[in-house]
């Protein structure tokens, strides 16, 4: 589980100030930007293919639970039980009854959004269970006691030095490592191998569940999540409760906006789907744990529900000019970027440092322009930020901004006013000037944050309306 | 045709010149230009910066002051203060509970335009028979880029321009880093992105940065002060108004 105790501001720092860092990201972030605006580019229908799967979304939601009891049945009819969890902790509570259940000191993970958010691994960790995250670049968050970054690439702040020095500390056999990417990427799989083919329980998220049929997909690149979700006795799938589509047919849409807008493919390398149990053909036992954990609460909400439309591609963190320069440990939750800063404010309730993230964004529109879904995202930010601002009397928002913020409106309302604070500003300028032209000074209250790297611009000798009256 | 010039606060206050060019220009054109004193502030910083409630009385404010001036067309120099107005004005002036004002600003709204989309896409105008011998870089404003789609429109009227060299920069299309309350809230990010943009412009030996937002301007004419940066900041109605 990855939260911070700081607002994204100060959280923002650490990265802003890493001149490595922000390299690595600005890279990173470009390059799949250019891969999806490439194969996007070669869709002729593509906007009305981002219509589709904003209505497969936006039935989902105003139907769940319709489509959550029919998921129910239909799992349940073909071998799988349900387990529906409120919170994280039950969540986790049933994970872990269940693991222990089959006996299993290990399970092996397949890359799971989900399990990250509610802090899976430390609660099998706290019960003696020992979870092997097996997407590389889980495994590589994993093994450096950190936490992902990137809703696809958990280690885009990982560079390829750094992997090989973490993979010569932690796995046996790899003193003589390159930081060659195929070389890296052998390590790895010696290591999981021998995991995959011990693991008694696997462990996955879903990308999509199907109601009408029962059948949960996960979509991947390396074949890894395959191992954990066919060659293990008992498979749990946790999964939140919006990651529904009603049919088949649904989903056909989902899978082809989805690979494009995420890893910049045609199509993903490997779609596992599955439906229940199937006697001699992988796992013999399957739960699904259907994980409410705030959702509902966001459903209710008519604007903030579209939040939860979200199919996790991460266009939008690749497209966003403030994620690209502050990467996701500033955002503070699983979820990063622009989507996270309209999806973890609203799951934690618009409570603590979250709800500084629907400020962190310049409302510039290339999350919205890119979201394979159709998700409005500036306008959710801009709707979440009155939500947070009409409970700014639980100290979210600085007392100080909305008294300015009052005044101005005040100011603004009337002729006279608005054109006496002009005057009074023109009489101020000489002044200002002198203090804070040059960038010199105390900066005057408030704008501390302008004048560190700006200069101000001072208030015109005539105003415009003073000049057009005189003409 | 008779255009109500909507000036924005910012032009008006901090930036006159910004409106007088925009005056200059359309008269130059033919047009009469009609300016309702009681305009002051469009609201967009409030409801961007999350204070809807203390916006709707500044709506009511606009539309009736625009509404008494009869005009064919509303024309703003600012891409984020005419999309306010256009995008959101019906649902701002419906939330007040006025049954008056929601209908005035149904019908007020398609009739606000920013500048370049209202020469280029209204009237056809390509050439306004300016002169501008420098190189400039066009800064494609965000809310004019995606949310009022202004395409084109305002390099077919700088490419028109006499004597002007306009020079492309790298990720043009990314955020300068203003944001409204953004670039005080997250003033460090910001500034970065500021710094990256600037350090385009330079990259790309643009004597000038032209946009059609002063507050976007405004925020890079803060750092290129305070860089010492050889590089002018006008809007595009103070490019398209010069014929020196």
């Amino acid at each position: 589980m990855t939260r911070n105790a700081e607002k994204f501001p100060a959280a923002a720092r650490e990265t802003l100030r890493d001149p490595v860092l922000r390299t690595n990201l600005r890279r990173a972030t470009q390059a799949i930007r250019a891969k999806r605006a490439e194969v996007v580019g070669e869709v002729g229908d593509w906007e009305a293919l981002r219509a589709r799967g904003r209505a497969v979304k936006q039935r989902v939601v105003a139907e769940l639970p319709e489509l959550l009891e029919l998921l129910e049945r239909r799992v349940t009819e073909q071998g799988g039980t349900v387990h529906w969890a409120r919170d994280a902790a039950e969540a986790n509570a049933i994970v872990v009854e269940l693991v222990a259940a089959e006996g299993a000191e290990e399970v092996v993970k397949v890359k799971s959004l989900t399990t990250d958010e509610i802090g899976l691994n430390d609660a099998l960790e706290a019960a003696g269970i020992t979870p092997y995250e097996t997407d590389l670049a889980e495994l590589i968050v994993q093994l450096a006691g950190d936490r992902p970054s990137h809703i696809l690439v958990p280690a885009i702040h990982h560079g390829r030095e750094q992997i090989r020095e973490l993979f010569r500390r932690t796995l046996p056999g790899t003193e003589d490592l390159t930081d060659e990417p195929e070389a890296l990427a052998e390590a790895a799989r010696r290591f999981l191998r021998e995991r995959f083919l011990s693991a008694r329980v696997g462990i996955s998220g879903a990308n999509f569940a199907v109601a009408e049929t029962g059948t949960v997909c996960v979509v991947e690149s390396e074949g890894n999540g395959r191992m954990c979700t066919t060659i293990p006795r008992v498979l749990i799938t946790v999964m939140g409760i919006e990651k529904l589509v009603r049919s088949i047919d649904d989903l056909s849409i989902m899978l082809q906006l989805l690979p494009r807008s995420s890893t910049g493919e045609r199509m993903n390398p490997y779609t596992s789907m599955w439906t229940g149990v199937t006697a001699g053909d992988g796992p013999e036992e399957f739960h699904l744990v259907l994980v409410d954990a705030g959702r509902s609460g966001v459903a209710a909400d008519p604007v903030g529900r579209q939040a939860l439309h979200c199919i996790r591609c991460s266009a939008c963190l690749n497209v966003c000019p403030v994620y690209e320069r502050t990467g996701g440990h500033a955002y503070g939750h699983t979820y990063p970027g622009p989507i996270g800063a309209i999806v973890a404010p609203q799951l934690e309730g618009l409570r603590g440092p979250v709800s500084s993230l629907p400020w962190a964004s310049t409302l510039c529109g290339a999350c919205g322009d890119v979201c394979p879904v159709k998700i409005p995202i500036p306008e959710v930010l801009v709707h979440l930020r009155s939500e947070i601002v009409e409970r700014a009397r639980r100290g979210d928002v600085a007392a100080g901004e909305r008294l300015a913020m009052e005044a101005m409106a005040r100011v603004f309302g009337g002729r006279r006013r608005y054109e006496a604070a002009q005057r009074a500003a023109r009489a101020g300028r000489a002044p200002l000037e002198r203090m804070y032209g040059g960038g010199g000074h105390r900066p005057p209250p408030g704008l501390g944050g302008w004048t560190a790297s700006r200069d101000l611009p001072l208030p015109a000798p005539e105003s415009f309306r003073d000049w057009w009256r005189k003409r | 045709m008779r255009v109500a010039l909507f000036v924005t606060c910012l032009a008006d206050t901090l930036f006159p010149d910004v409106g007088r060019a925009t005056v200059t220009l359309l008269e130059r054109l033919g047009h009469e230009v009609v300016f309702p004193e009681d305009q002051t502030c469009c609201g967009q910083m409030h409801v961007n910066s999350g204070y809807r409630q203390q916006a709707l009385p500044l709506v009511r404010r606009f539309v009736r002051a625009f509404e008494e001036a009869g005009a064919d067309a509303i024309v703003c120099p600012s891409g984020s203060c005419a999309a306010l107005v256009r995008r959101h004005y019906p649902e701002l002036a419906a939330e007040t509970g006025d049954d008056a004002v929601a209908r005035s600003a149904a019908a007020l709204a398609p009739r606000v335009f920013e500048l370049s989309q209202f020469l280029v896409d209204e009237l056809g105008v390509e050439d306004v028979g300016a002169r501008y011998p420098f190189r400039v870089a066009y800064h494609p404003t965000c809310h004019s880029l995606r949310l009022l789609r202004v395409g084109e429109a305002p390099l077919r009227l700088l490419r028109a321009v006499a004597g002007i060299e306009l020079v492309e920069i790298a990720d043009a299309q990314g955020c300068c880093g203003f944001g409204g309350t953004f670039a005080l809230k997250n003033a460090e990010t910001s500034s970065a992105m500021m710094e990256d943009k600037l350090a385009a412009l330079t990259a790309a030996g643009a004597q000038a940065c032209t946009a059609l937002d002063s507050s976007c301007l405004m925020h890079l004419r803060g750092g290129i002060e305070r860089q010492g940066l050889p590089i002018a900041t006008p809007h595009l109605a103070e490019i398209l108004a010069s014929v020196a």
